[in-house]
């Protein structure tokens, strides 16, 4: 969407009007894909060919020659990243042949704007089975089978939380939406609730009649207006056609939802701030218990579950319990929706059975890592996760092992990082980002964060000390133990994690004072080397700060004092030249050139 | 509170407020017009402001004072929520709005170069506006489109795969149509006629 789909798709219509071809072509504008990086993205149907990275200008060629002529256009193929021929079918493209999708199987195929082509495939069967043939308690039980667990963060089993709501005899009773998607580096809610909004509004229906709440709440963060609009747009249709509102189906129930949207703190992600948000305070945790199911929302007994959490419930019913536990394992039923993002080849989004080994996911969905540079680790659960490294390719993905190996599910970001990611710099970013976040109702998190922080940005400019380390691990546990919701409680994992698996790397920016992986800018310095210099006066010229001189074909100098050590001389030095280098410390020798370039070529 | 507040106030004890706004300060009308799409329900605090900024660019004193007043609340309070939350700009901002995100995608595949890049060329740092509220320089946390890692968005389009060159062409036209001056240091080379 954000490459120009909306332009390509008018292109499209356009032309295919021009043809006189709208009787027998449809445009049907649907949801991600997943498969983000090659968009804009086209699938012909029938024959399933899958075109990508399109624009408006390939619009002429591929109406002519497919839809005209019927010979598929390899050039808008796709072509896996090792090379080889274009792959003209979807089904046959490595990234989507390990998926299994639940939550995301309208993705690609549906206009979330239409409320039909949901009901064409199945849409709110399970609503509608569940108001007229099953009782509460059957829910929450089906639910409880079927072993749905949060897929929020910490991952409560659902059916739980549902039964205690349900118990509880107060009223009235409310539903909540967590679409409050904080994590950097996460975005399958957006996805789900742009490409299947009726998904989540079946769920919340589904557990509306299981807990007997009248009333619902989808708050949605403020960043993502498309979702917000898509809502509201399912909103209406579905009120329209009787879903929503008194008597839904004719059924006796009444239920009905609103949209919230988020003002930017990602602290309200956390249920009891997310709750303090919709009665219009300020997004301020507080103690737990009371849970949100016996105390939530104005006092009231209340279930908040997030986006993907209610996007698996309509299958769950429709389908039955067995048939979703059989998908995982032991601990962790069905699928998780991970985003790929990173330095990796297939970035988008994918949907895999719980379970599925890391190396699966790097490498057979994700086609490895860009340019042949060598994987370093995966951050996986946003700023309360941790990295997981090379060591652990084989871990199954569930929610047991990766808190075992210092991670998290949390919301299923997964930034996948090469050699030149720095782990000091990445810790430092993600407590700079939590110390920026923190509410600040609590000191340790408050302050303990800031400390955090400052010792490690001391570290990466190469000024720490090795007591640096043990202040940091003192720290973290008291910030842990000392934080009353889950950003301070987790908020040390990324510095313990990197402290676990890369300490080496902490060792060597302390001790050594070098960055191994080239990041951290103290640490760095780029210069010329005046044998392979040629004068062509383009690394001069890309220089932001001037700090470089010289004349054509005459030997450039970078002047060190000037040099803000952004790397872009080391960008603009052509291919064959390679004359910028880029020193990793002080140490004689510890450099590496060309560091854009690929290392096979 | 002036004279006309009060009255404003009084009356709505009664009976809905009057949608005639043209005697209100521009602030105090758009307040009431927002207020009135929510049913002046308290609760709605945090939309009713979003929706206040969409019409106003920014929040002024006046405005929160306004919301306060039409709301029946503390101005306390309204205070307490655009303070805590990010999305509320108390400090004017600008025709156009350039944010770079720094969500770890970004951040990994090189956003802070970015970022800073964007600083140099605008001569804002992030989060601040040119003196002649052409241009605002913000940072957003993460905008959930990590496959274009890096990226910025200016006036709502997305421009991925950012980099110092591209930053310089989607930049352009905002730098021509009499934007902040560059700094001395930053300027694009001279003699470069397209």
């Amino acid at each position: 969407m954000s490459c120009g789909a909306f332009a390509f798709k008018d292109a499209l219509v356009a032309e295919i009007a021009r043809r006189g071809l709208q009787d027998e072509a449809l445009v049907v504008a649907t949801g991600c894909n997943g498969f983000c990086e090659r968009g804009p993205i086209l699938l012909v149907h029938p024959d399933g060919v899958f075109y990508q990275r399109l624009s408006s200008a390939d619009v002429p060629l591929l109406v002519e020659e497919h839809l005209v002529k019927g010979r598929p256009v390899p050039r808008l193929m796709y072509v896996p990243p090792e090379g080889g021929l274009p792959v003209p079918k979807m089904a046959d493209i490595e990234f989507f042949k390990h998926q299994r999708l639940i939550v995301l199987r309208n993705r690609g195929r549906i206009d979330p704007e239409k409320i039909e082509e949901y009901i064409a495939y199945d849409g709110y069967e399970g609503a509608s089975k569940a108001l007229g043939r099953m009782t509460p308690e059957e829910i929450v039980a089906e639910v409880s089978e079927a072993g749905l667990r949060g897929r929020g963060g910490a991952g409560f089993p659902t059916g739980r939380k549902w039964d205690l709501c349900r118990r509880e005899p107060g009223s009235p009773k409310y539903l909540i939406c967590n679409g409050d998607e904080g994590d950097p580096g996460a975005f399958m809610d957006r996805s789900v609730l742009e490409a299947d909004p009726h998904a989540v509004l079946e769920g919340m229906i589904i557990g509306a009649k299981a807990i007997g709440a009248a009333r619902g709440f989808i708050y949605i963060r403020d960043e993502y207006p498309l979702a917000v609009s898509r809502i509201g747009i399912a909103l209406g249709q579905a009120r329209e056609m009787g879903l929503l509102g008194r008597d839904i189906l004719g059924t006796g129930f009444d239920f009905d939802l609103e949209i919230v949207r988020g003002a930017g703190a990602f602290v309200s992600g956390e249920e009891t701030a997310l709750i303090a948000s919709i009665e219009g305070q300020r997004a301020y945790p507080r103690q737990r218990p009371p849970y949100p199911a016996q105390s939530g929302l104005w006092g009231r007994p209340t279930v908040i579950n997030n986006v993907e959490t209610w996007a698996n419930v309509p299958s769950i019913i429709r389908r039955g319990a067995a048939w979703f536990s059989s998908l995982g394992t032991e601990t962790s039923k069905g699928t998780k929706i991970f985003s790929l993002v990173g330095k990796i080849n297939n970035t988008g989004l994918v949907e895999v059975p719980m379970g599925i080994r890391l190396r699966d996911i790097v490498y057979a969905v994700g086609g490895g890592i860009p340019q042949g540079r060598d994987f370093k680790a995966v951050q996986i659960g946003g700023p309360s996760g941790g990295c997981i490294p090379k060591a652990l390719l084989d871990l199954p993905i569930d929610y047991e092992s990766l808190t075992q190996a210092g991670a998290m599910m949390g919301s299923g970001g997964m930034i996948v990082m090469d050699e030149d990611t720095c782990m000091v710099d990445i810790a430092l970013y993600f407590l700079r980002f939590t110390q920026e976040e923190s509410c600040g109702k609590c000191s340790p998190c408050r302050i303990g964060t800031r400390q955090m922080a400052e010792i490690l940005a001391r570290i990466t400019a190469g000024e720490g000390s090795l007591e640096d380390l043990e202040k940091l691990e003192a720290l973290a546990a008291t910030v842990k133990r000392g934080s009353l919701c889950g950003l301070g409680q987790t908020a040390p994992n990324p510095v313990l994690s990197t402290l676990r698996y890369f300490r080496d790397e902490y060792l060597a920016h302390i001790v050594d004072r070098v960055c191994p992986a080239g990041v951290c800018k103290s640490l760095i310095r780029f210069t010329i080397d005046p044998e392979k210099c040629v004068g062509c006066l383009l690394c001069l010229k890309a220089c932001p700060v001037k700090a470089i001189s010289g004349e054509r074909k005459k030997v450039h100098v970078i002047d060190q004092d000037a040099c803000i050590r952004c790397g872009a001389c080391l960008v603009a030095c052509p291919a064959k030249v390679r004359a910028v280098i880029k020193h990793t410390g002080g140490k004689a020798g510890a450099s590496r050139e060309g560091a854009t370039a690929p290392k096979d070529a | 509170m002036n004279k006309s507040d009060r009255a404003g106030v009084a009356r709505r004890g009664h009976a809905a407020p009057s949608l005639k706004t043209s005697s209100l300060s521009p602030e105090r009308a758009a307040a009431r017009i927002v207020v009135r799409k929510y049913g002046g329900q308290t609760r709605a605090v945090i939309q009713i402001l979003q929706d206040l900024q969409e019409r106003l660019r920014w929040l002024a004193p006046e405005a929160l004072e306004a919301v306060a007043l039409e709301l029946k609340m503390p101005p306390a309070h309204v205070y307490s929520v655009a303070t805590f939350y990010k999305s509320f700009s108390l400090a004017p901002r600008g025709r156009h709005i350039c944010t770079v995100c720094m969500g770890t995608a970004c951040h990994v595949r090189g956003g802070a170069t970015v970022l800073e890049h964007f600083e140099r060329k605008l001569g804002l740092r992030a989060g601040e506006t040119s003196r002649d509220r052409e241009v605002t320089l913000e940072r957003v946390n993460c905008l959930g489109a990590c496959a274009l890692a890096p990226l910025a968005v200016i006036d709502g389009q997305y421009h991925g795969q950012m980099s110092e060159a591209k930053a310089d062409k989607v930049l352009e036209p905002i730098l021509r149509a009499g934007g902040p001056a560059p700094d001395a240091g930053s300027g694009p080379e001279d003699g470069e006629a397209p």
